[in-house]
């Protein structure tokens, strides 16, 4: 990747956080799964999926699904900021009168489905594959699951079906940012060592940095088109770019103070952390 | 025409149309070679069948899946409530041996609850045929229509002749005052067996087939509670939720009060035995039937 494509992507992704943050006050947001998956959101519009604003009806447009749902702020921000919706918009945020609420709809213009609840969208995403093939169609069906997700049975369910289908035009993408809620994956049911499972269910797998534009870039250079659909998990933390909450049980949730979010934002770009008091949702 | 035929046909003018499958073939066993890979067999896996039949509809498809009832509807239900019922995806649903059609499968096979939670879902529309005369009718008008749909699927022979298939409309076999049978599926073999019986002993009976729980007809079902001294409500289906509870949301939407005795399961699971004698058992059978009413008369 070139130095200057590397720098662009960073800074559209700096922007993208600059939302989630914005979108974690006036009632909050799921902030640490947000900002975990947005450089593969990101790396995603920007470099695989050539979607714009008049292309998204079309029938031969690539998909992107959010299965995990709570991470939509990041897609948000994303169209937002790639003039899919206004960027004013994201200010209508948890409000009656909008429809840009805490998990994915349809009614925003350039969201393909809906979720919320675990587990759902990588049938749906067969079953899109499925036509896709039945057309003699090229397009491809990304869907960004996250790893707690993975304690769900119909994501393994949906993993032997896709594989029967021979669906190589099926991308599953894990946000394998650790922690599901309030609790590290591991401490609660382990789901390591991933790559063993998803490959004896007959599926390509690699494993990447989720947050190095480089390394997104080769695993989504390399999905082979070999009759078995392909899984990127991608390594990613959860809270990335905050380190005042990266990697934290209790920062998974968060309605913050309007103050904390100005101290966010300088921290996002370096300038000094943020005290943070404000209550987390605690859910366990 | 059965029902394959029709679903064969449809497929011939249409190329929207797919049957899907949780490897429950028994109702489409002939289809495979005339849909080729319109033809989806998931293996053993509702919940991924509903969500995928979303995928598919989202580009344009009409998916008909099939799966025994018990395990389409409350296996799969939270993924026929978000991937089918809220978008208002016109993918249809098939159950398998509904109600006492499970016959000796025990209760795990008993979808005796179903009506009421398909009901209740916003957008989806319940068609329960009392034969597979009136299946094969009923679908041929719903995989046309845009929105979800619940069929209880049946595959026995019609005790009567007909009226054709209109969404939303009930079907009045016999004219009547003394007592209206409103009855939906397979138990319409019964109800005429009964109302051949009360008609021999001198009561005029009005026999009206329901068809769909859902749309109801709401003027069949109010226009029987007004003109009728005696309204029974006749389902395989637990008391709590189906017809029995739609007659009287309907008499309290109207501010009307009828004189109803409801036949029902009432809040217990069937015995499990062969479909004779499951009638027999449960106190089901027309005869049965007849002398419950008889006291009410």
């Amino acid at each position: 990747m070139t130095d200057h494509k590397e720098r662009e992507l960073k800074q559209l992704a700096l922007r993208v956080r600059e939302h989630i943050i914005r979108l974690a006050t006036d009632g909050g947001c799921f902030i640490g799964a947000s900002l975990s998956c947005a450089d593969v959101i990101v790396y995603l519009y920007k470099e695989v999926l050539g979607l714009t604003p008049d292309t998204l009806q079309d029938e031969a447009r690539n998909y992107l699904l959010l299965s995990k749902g709570h991470d939509v702020p990041a897609l948000y921000g994303t169209l937002a900021e790639l003039g899919f919706m206004e960027r004013d918009r994201l200010k209508n945020h948890l409000h009656a009168h909008d429809v840009i609420y805490w998990h994915p709809n349809r009614a925003v213009k350039g969201i393909e489905f809906h979720s919320g609840s675990l587990g759902h969208l990588l049938s749906v995403s067969i079953g899109i594959a499925y036509d896709i093939k039945l057309r003699g169609g090229n397009n491809k069906v990304y869907v960004i699951v996250g790893d707690g997700e993975l304690n769900e049975g119909s994501m393994w369910e949906g993993c032997l079906v896709a594989k029967a289908f021979k669906l190589d035009n099926l991308i599953a993408i894990v946000d394998r940012n650790e922690f599901q809620a309030n609790i590290r994956t591991e401490e609660l049911i382990p789901i390591e060592p991933l790559e063993p499972k998803f490959e004896a269910f007959g599926w390509n797998v690699k494993r990447v940095n989720g947050h190095d534009f480089g390394a997104l870039e080769k695993a989504f250079e390399w999905i082979p088109q070999n009759g078995a659909p392909s899984v990127i998990i991608a390594d990613t933390v959860r809270g990335k770019g905050l380190p005042s909450i990266e990697r934290r049980a209790d920062r998974w949730f968060v309605n913050f103070k309007p103050e904390e979010i100005d101290q966010l934002l300088k921290e996002l770009h370096g300038e000094a952390q943020a005290e943070l008091t404000s209550d987390t949702l605690m859910v366990r | 025409m059965t029902y394959e035929d029709v679903l064969k046909e449809i497929s011939q003018t249409s190329d929207k149309l797919v049957v899907m499958t949780a490897e429950n073939r028994a109702a489409i066993r002939t289809l495979p070679p005339h849909l080729g890979k319109r033809f989806i067999d998931v293996g053993i896996a509702e919940q991924t069948m509903m969500g995928m039949a979303a995928g598919l509809a989202l580009r344009g498809r009409v998916p008909i899946t099939h799966a025994l009832a018990t395990f389409l509807v409350f296996r799969a239900y939270e993924f026929i409530r978000d991937d089918v019922a809220i978008p208002n995806l016109p993918v249809k649903m098939v159950g398998g041996v509904p109600g006492f059609l499970s016959d000796a499968n025990g209760p795990t096979h008993q979808a005796i609850e179903d009506v009421a939670l398909m009901r209740g879902l916003p957008n989806v529309l319940v068609f329960c045929p009392s034969d597979a005369e009136e299946l094969a009718e009923g679908i041929k008008t719903l995989a046309d229509y845009p929105a979800p749909c619940y069929i209880r699927h049946n595959p026995h022979p019609a005790s009567v002749k007909h009226k054709p298939f209109e969404i939303g409309k009930a079907e009045t076999l016999s004219e009547g005052n003394d007592v209206a049978i409103l009855v939906y599926g397979f138990l319409l073999r019964e109800a005429v067996k009964a109302k051949d019986i009360l008609e021999a002993k001198g009561k005029s009976v009005r026999l009206v087939n329901i068809r769909m729980p859902k749309p109801i007809d709401e003027e069949a079902v109010l226009s029987a509670v007004k003109e009728c001294r005696l309204v029974v409500t006749l389902e395989d289906h637990f008391l709590t939720g189906g017809l029995y509870s739609i007659v009287a949301e309907l008499c309290l939407k109207h501010k009307t009060v009828g004189n109803v005795l409801p036949i029902a399961l009432e809040h217990k699971w069937f015995k499990p035995a062969l479909l004779d004698r499951v009638l027999e058992y449960e106190g089901f059978t027309g005869k049965q039937l007849a002398e419950k009413i008889l006291t009410r008369l």
